[in-house]
Order: C-alpha cells, then sequence, then structure tokens
C-alpha cells in the first residue's frame, strides 16, 4: 500500500483492507469512552439495544469529569448509574477528580495506530498520539463499546506543514486559532487535519495535542500527527514505551489540499465571541485593553502541568489584578500532583488564584466558574459559544496560557510577549 | 400533512439547542426537551407544534457530541431539520436517533412557511411559495439506519453492524 494520508493508514489496518478517501468502512475499536454527561443516555441506549457486556472491558473507559465533583444531586445520581452499569461491564471506572477524558485517556490509553471512539467532540485530541480519534454520539458509542466496531467514511485529508520557529510567547494555541480564523469552523468539516513538518516534530507532546483538540472547532472529524520520537519520549515518560510504534503518512499520500504555515511571525491571537473562528491577534484594538473579570485556566486544551508552568512563569512575583479572578482547573491529577510538587501552586495561591479540582468544571458552563450577566471570561479552553461558559449573558475569549497569565496581572487583556 | 418552518442562522451550536446550564436534566430528556433553542429563540420551545421543521443556516449543529441536542428538537416534534450544512457528529446523531436531517437550500425558505417534505423523493414542499426544493440522497448505510427508525432499531433487528460494501 502507498499513497496513503495518516487516516487512511490507520484505517486500512483496522479494517483489514486498503481503503482510500470516501470509502465507507467497519473498523476495530481500540479504545471506547463515554463521559458522565454523555455516558448515562450510552449506557440506556446500549440497555435498549440488548448489549449487556463490552466487547473490551478493559479498553472500555467511563470517565466522570464534567460534574467532578457533582453540583447537583441529578449529576451525582447519573454518576451512580455510571458507576454500577460500568462495573458490571467491568470497564474502567476513572471517577470524579481524575481529570479530564481526553486527558486521562492520553495519559494512560491512547496509543499510536488505535481507532479511538469517544461520546465528546474532543476525543480528536487523541491523534496527537498518531491515531484516529474521533468524537460520535452516545449511541455509536453504545455500539463501538458492545460491538467493539464503528462503520466510518474514511476523510478526505488537508495537511498542515508548519515550519519555522515559534516567537517568544506565542504558542500551538495561536497557531491553531490562526488556522481556525483562516478555514473558520467548518473548514475541515467531515475532513481529516493532518499536521506534520519541522515545526510540529520539534513541539513537545503537550504543544501538539492543542493542535488535535481543536480540529473539532474547524469541523473537522479527526486531527492526526505522525507518530515519532516525541511520541515515544512521552509513553516513556507514562511508563508504556512498549505501546510506541512509529507512524507516518506516505510521502505521496493524495490530499484534499495542502496548507504551508511558518510560524516564525505568528502573533499571540485571541478568538472574541462569540465562535472560535472570530480571531485578531491580541494587539487588535477590539480585544487590546479589555476588562476581563474571569481568567480561566482550565480544560483539555490548555490546562495540562506545562500550561500551567507557562503561566506561572509569567505570573511569579505578580498578583491578581483588582477587579479580576482567576480560577485554574488542572486537566488531570498527574497535571495537579506535578503543579503541587514543582511548587507551582504556591506561586497561584501567592497571586490570588483559586484551585478546582481536575475535570472540565467552567469550560461547558457546568459548575466551578460560571460568569456573571456582562461579564468578560479570559479563557484558555476551545470554545466561546453563546452559553458555552455556563451564561449566555457572559463574553469568553479564547487564547494561550501565557495570554491569560499577562492578562491576569493587568486585568486586561494584555500581550504576553510585553511580560516575558 | 404541512408544519410551519421555524428559521435559524448559521453555526448553532449544540449549547444553543441544549445549554451547559442545563446539565442536569440530561437523564430527564422531556424537561430539558422545555429548554431546546432557548438561547437562540427563547419562543421556539413554547410554541413549536408537532409536526414542525427546524431551518437552520450553515453548519447546523456545530461543536460537542451530546446526542440529546437531536434529541430534544425531535422530543419537541419537529418532524426534519433542514439545513444549508450540518456538523458531522449532529449529522450521524440525527440519523442514529431517526430524526430526518436533509441537506436544502434553506435561504428559500422564510421563517412561518409552511412545509411537507417527501423524504424517499427527496423533495421539500414549500406550500406557503409553491415551490419543490430537492435534495440529495443520505449515504445508503445512514438512509438505511434511518429507514430502520435510528441506529438502536437497527442494532435490535440485525444484532450487528451490517453494512453491504465494506
Amino acid at each position: 500500500m502507498s499513497g496513503q494520508t495518516l487516516v487512511e493508514r490507520i484505517l486500512s489496518e483496522k479494517s483489514g483492507r486498503d481503503v482510500r478517501a470516501g470509502d465507507i468502512v467497519i473498523a476495530k475499536v481500540d479504545l471506547a469512552y463515554v463521559q458522565d454527561g454523555t455516558g448515562p443516555l450510552t449506557f440506556r441506549q446500549m440497555e435498549a439495544m440488548g448489549l449487556a457486556k463490552a466487547a473490551n472491558p478493559s479498553r472500555t473507559v467511563v470517565f466522570i469529569d464534567h460534574a467532578s465533583p457533582p453540583p447537583r444531586k441529578e449529576l451525582a445520581t447519573d454518576h451512580v448509574y455510571l458507576r454500577d452499569f460500568g462495573g458490571k461491564l467491568g470497564a474502567v471506572i476513572s471517577d470524579i477528580g481524575g481529570g479530564v477524558c481526553h486527558q486521562v485517556a492520553f495519559e494512560w490509553y491512547v496509543r499510536p495506530g488505535d481507532v479511538v471512539i469517544g461520546a465528546d467532540s474532543h476525543t480528536v485530541m487523541g491523534g496527537a498520539m498518531g491515531a484516529f480519534a474521533s468524537g460520535m454520539g452516545s449511541t455509536d458509542v453504545a455500539v463501538a463499546i458492545g460491538l467493539g466496531k464503528t462503520w466510518l467514511r474514511v476523510p478526505e485529508t488537508i495537511r498542515f506543514d508548519v515550519k519555522g520557529a515559534f516567537p517568544k510567547g506565542v504558542y500551538s494555541k495561536d497557531l491553531i486559532l490562526k488556522v481556525i480564523g483562516d478555514i473558520k469552523t467548518d473548514g475541515a468539516t467531515y475532513q481529516s487535519m493532518e499536521w506534520g513538518g519541522p515545526a510540529v516534530h520539534a513541539m513537545p507532546m503537550t504543544e501538539r495535542m492543542v493542535l488535535s483538540n481543536m480540529a473539532i472547532e474547524a469541523g473537522g472529524k479527526c486531527g492526526p500527527i505522525p507518530s515519532d520520537e516525541e511520541t515515544k519520549r512521552y509513553l516513556k515518560a507514562h511508563k508504556r514505551e512498549k505501546d510506541w510504534k512509529p507512524l507516518k503518512p506516505d510521502s505521496d499520500a493524495e490530499y484534499e489540499r495542502e496548507v504551508e504555515v511558518d510560524v516564525k511571525e505568528l502573533e499571540p491571537m485571541v478568538a472574541r465571541p462569540p465562535q472560535e473562528d472570530n480571531v485578531v491577534p491580541v494587539t487588535d484594538p477590539s480585544v487590546k485593553g479589555l476588562r476581563i473579570q474571569q481568567v480561566y485556566l482550565g480544560s483539555c486544551t490548555n490546562a495540562r502541568f506545562e500550561d500551567i508552568k507557562v503561566f506561572c512563569d509569567i505570573l511569579k512575583g505578580e498578583k491578581v489584578a483588582s477587579g479580576t479572578r482567576l480560577i485554574v482547573t488542572p486537566a488531570s491529577k498527574e497535571s495537579y500532583e506535578k503543579s503541587l510538587k514543582a511548587g507551582l501552586f504556591d506561586v497561584l495561591l501567592d497571586a490570588g488564584a483559586m484551585i478546582n479540582s481536575p475535570g472540565c468544571a467552567a469550560c461547558p458552563g457546568v459548575h466551578g466558574g460560571i460568569p456573571g450577566d456582562g461579564e468578560n471570561v479570559l479563557s484558555t479552553t476551545n470554545r466561546n459559544y453563546v452559553g458555552r461558559m455556563g451564561n449566555p449573558a457572559a463574553f469568553t475569549y479564547l487564547a494561550s496560557p501565557a495570554t491569560a497569565a499577562a492578562t491576569t496581572i493587568y486585568g486586561v487583556i494584555t500581550d504576553p510577549r510585553e511580560v516575558v | 400533512m404541512t408544519g410551519r418552518a421555524w428559521k435559524f442562522g448559521d453555526n448553532i451550536s449544540t449549547d444553543l439547542i441544549a445549554a451547559g446550564r442545563y446539565y442536569h436534566l440530561r437523564s430527564n430528556l422531556p424537561e430539558l426537551a422545555k429548554h431546546v433553542l432557548e438561547d437562540a429563540r427563547k419562543e421556539f420551545a413554547e410554541q413549536v407544534k408537532k409536526g414542525d421543521f427546524v431551518v437552520g443556516g450553515r453548519n447546523f449543529g456545530k461543536g460537542s457530541s451530546r446526542e440529546h441536542a437531536p434529541l430534544i428538537i425531535k422530543i419537541a416534534g419537529t418532524r426534519a431539520v433542514l439545513a444549508k450544512s450540518f456538523a458531522r457528529i449532529f449529522y450521524r446523531n440525527c440519523i442514529n436517533i431517526g430524526l430526518p436531517a436533509v441537506v436544502v437550500d434553506a435561504d428559500r425558505i422564510d421563517d412561518g412557511d409552511e412545509l411537507d417534505i417527501d423524504l424517499e423523493g427527496g423533495i421539500v414542499h414549500d406550500r406557503t411559495k409553491k415551490v419543490e426544493l430537492k435534495f440529495p440522497p443520505l449515504p445508503p448505510v445512514m438512509a438505511r439506519i434511518l429507514e430502520e427508525g435510528g441506529l438502536v432499531e437497527y442494532i435490535k433487528r440485525h444484532g450487528d453492524l451490517v453494512i453491504a460494501g465494506t
């Protein structure tokens, strides 16, 4: 087989034949997961279909992350059902405090070459591991859990070739916001956003994850990145080097479109409400100096230890501006513990932050920092739709952890290059 | 039997359809359905009647994978969702729950128009304007799932994913 994109290679292996974009395949599912917002419906659908068992229990994970710990009795009762039904399936339960599904799945379960199906749209983050990872609805995931397979249309691929060195204060979050601003929120609908090029291979894994994570914000079906030495290093650090294998697209792969990006002159970017493609540089007068009532450092997109470190390196010795509050929600228990041990919580607490337990918290508007009417939030998350953070009368601006840190100090949207 | 067109704009997100602040109602769908599309058009949930149509613009249903979004559109009585284009996960979810999702030139439909649909023939009839809007058939695998009433009914009948040509 030759001439294949990354997604064609993976889906050929998992369907047992040579497939190309446009083909319909039934693929073996290597990892299936749900979270507490979608899992109860998944399990009710399994019951309705008469699927009483998981095809692969040790590769079926129930994440209790969106309402963690539960702010309401209805959500706590959903958790009771998830633990009970998940237990009957023999599934792995990642309970409250464990962290956001995509982050924890990435740390401990996703492998290069896997087909990963999750009942949450940001499942695409698994692409950074060199996997085909895609979000689906509850019923599709119910079938994937029960039968160990799913049907897919092999997507066409847009190839993003990234070169150049990131300027100081500029990160992969700025790159993905720039790309989404250019191609818009439906610019990659039904398609694979494949990343490569020297700047991607030079990125640490935690920066690559941001690119894959936000593929869905352009409508993408998946956001795969080749598995390389950095993938191996990441897996080794999580004591699962045996899960590594190299994986890349063929050099003669056929792409729907190829996009070259040079990051050497990239600026810190901000996505204004009401959606992720409403993007401008942080220097734009519509955002620079805008009063911010809440800075939120959280989500599967940008709340790993490395993000908290970037944030704290800027914040260290400074205070949260008067009239602004800072809420931090580490993406996982691992990120929480590493931040604590590295003394980053001291920096945050000295500055006046409050720290949530790991999970999704305010990002999808469930709890842990829902803004008030008329307030502006500068957030390291992935979506800024009307109502996304729990209040349709508040406004969310998306940016990198560095921009969030600079903004925390001054209480207005601030270019991080002024403080690094 | 015709139903009324409820027009919505481009980029209607799943947060506008099923807002995060009602997260605790996800296991109580009839109650959640009372808030369907509330942040896009407050009067919709109060006034929609059985057999009505939701008509969106581009990229309808963008955002999250929450299947509760098409479910509560269906529970509210909607017969079909028509849009110029759909976000991928939402589109697949509609078919899986047995709610027709139809790609059509929605610009030609105005709010309040009386519509009828011929799913097999691929035609939306705008009875108010007396025009026919053609739409392409679903991919065969999705047409089959929809015909059988959704993915739950499909799996109950076949016990497996059986798709020709795979």
